[in-house]
């Protein structure tokens, strides 16, 4: 231990004794705001310590967990990975069912605008096994009223007409096979003509005239005269004109999508029936005495 | 033991004087209790601070700093004491302990014992020691005061011409 000078003894001894009395003073004087004053001097003269402590234990920590206590990390990684994947999965379903019941939503929406006419939903349950024809499976048939030549659709537009019905299931051939077509016209022009599929996904008008007028993207519905859909289903919209010898080729991509159908509408009639506008609909709803009225076309089987 | 001896040998023949057996407690009780005696009867009075004066005279007289600024510390603490809630412990226990210091180291190297010196001191020592409390004040208590007035003048002068006699009388205590 370093001894202290005589001479210097008396001052040490004077620092002290200030010192104390400082202190003294300190513990009775009280702020109005801060409390004590020994409390205010203590936790100034403490706090920069304080901060550079906890920094730096900080800085140790964080250097301990980040390069050296990895040894858990593995294990925590696999962990957040299985978990992020079953959160995806789970993602992945809910989307799924969001979009099924917009799905459903626009199905039934669709069933209570056409209260008249004869319906029946159905899901899509499987699809043709070559790319020689365009068919999908419906998990609806005969014991549900259905049969060949009925014709199917979704709320978007026209999805194809029954092929084969069986007791429980039905196959459904869509409108862009080779072999199918359905009366239509031109929204605008109102020039009528059919259109078929070409076993691609886009559709065919084929018998329009060079000298008709048509525009692209005019939009093509049902004519009626197949006597299959009622009249102004959606069908598409005119995406490709070119002139042809003798009829013009108009390439038309199908309202419905008919790559990714999940939920169909199968109308239970063979008889021609005439689907009424929204408007219509909605102002029979208002007027519960006209309501018997138009149920009368909607012939059942 | 010696009654006196020479502080800085045979050069400066400045002697350490001894006091009597309880001269210093008796005369500090005595002083304390006219401290807050006499401002009741006569209240100019309230100018004198005898407590100081007590602590000039033994911290000139011993000439041992030790000795100056712990006689201090204890006068101005009893001090503190007596003087009431609104002084806070410490106040004149800081101020006396410094002076008896100062008046200790200086008695060590100076002859006080003239009538002339000691006055000078004395007046010296109060206005130090106005200025020690005020600055303590303005630190610690947050109650700023001014640093020189009349008063503080007056006090000096008057605390200075009565520590002539009084300190002729203390003298009167030391061993002989």
């Amino acid at each position: 231990m370093v001894a202290i000078p005589s001479r210097h003894k008396s001052l040490v001894l004077l620092a002290g004794v200030i010192l104390l009395q400082v202190l003294l003073l300190a513990v009775q004087i009280k702020r109005d705001s801060q409390g004590r004053l020994i409390r205010v001097w203590t936790v100034g003269a403490m706090s920069p310590f304080q901060r550079a402590g906890a920094h730096g234990v900080g800085s140790i920590r964080g250097i301990w967990n980040h390069y050296f206590a990895l040894q858990n990390t593995t294990r925590d990684n696999e962990q957040l990975r299985r978990e992020n994947d079953a959160l995806k999965l789970q993602i992945t379903q809910l989307q799924s069912k969001a979009a099924e019941a917009d799905r459903l939503a626009g199905l039934l929406n669709f069933r209570k605008l056409h209260m008249e006419v004869p319906m029946v939903g159905a899901r899509v349950i499987g699809a043709s096994a070559g790319t020689a024809t365009q068919t999908i499976d419906i998990d609806r048939g005969e014991r549900d009223g259905i049969k060949r030549n009925m014709g199917v659709i979704t709320p978007d537009g026209v999805v194809g007409k029954v092929i084969e019905s069986y007791a429980n299931t039905a196959q459904v051939l869509l409108l862009t096979d080779k072999d199918s077509g359905v009366g239509a016209l031109l929204t605008e022009s109102r020039v009528q003509s059919p259109v078929g599929g070409t076993g691609e996904p886009l559709l065919f008008m084929k018998y329009v005239p060079n000298d008709d007028s048509v525009n692209n993207g005019e939009h093509v519905v049902t004519s009626g005269m197949d006597r299959i859909f009622p009249r102004d289903l959606p069908v598409g919209t005119i995406v490709d004109i070119k002139p042809g010898n003798p009829f013009k080729q108009i390439r038309v991509r199908p309202a419905a999508n008919l790559e990714r159908l999940e939920e169909v509408i199968v109308l239970l009639t063979l008889h021609p029936l005439e689907l009424r506008t929204e408007s219509e609909s909605a102002a029979s709803q208002q007027t519960p005495a006209a309501k018997p009225a138009a149920q009368v076309p909607t012939a059942r089987p | 033991m010696n009654d006196t001896y020479d502080i800085r040998g045979s050069e400066s023949h400045i002697e350490v004087h001894k006091f009597r057996a309880g001269a210093i407690i008796g005369t500090l009780l005595l002083v304390l209790f006219l401290q807050a005696f006499l401002p009741l009867y006569v209240p100019k009075a309230e100018i004198l601070d005898l407590p100081l004066l007590i602590t000039v005279y033994f911290g000139l007289s011993r000439r041992n700093p030790s000795t100056g600024l712990l006689l201090g510390m204890a006068i101005g603490l009893v001090q503190d004491s007596l003087s009431g809630p609104t002084v806070p412990l410490g106040l004149y226990g800081i101020a006396k302990t410094i002076i008896g210091y100062l008046a200790s180291s200086i008695g060590a190297r100076l002859d006080t014992e003239h009538p002339a010196a000691r006055f000078a001191l004395t007046a010296f020592f109060f206005a130090a020691h106005q200025g020690i409390v005020n600055l303590t004040r303005r630190i610690l208590l947050g109650q700023p005061e001014p640093w020189f007035n009349l008063h503080l003048l007056t006090g000096a002068l008057v605390n200075a011409f009565v520590a002539v006699f009084l300190f002729m009388l203390l003298d009167r205590l030391r061993k002989s």
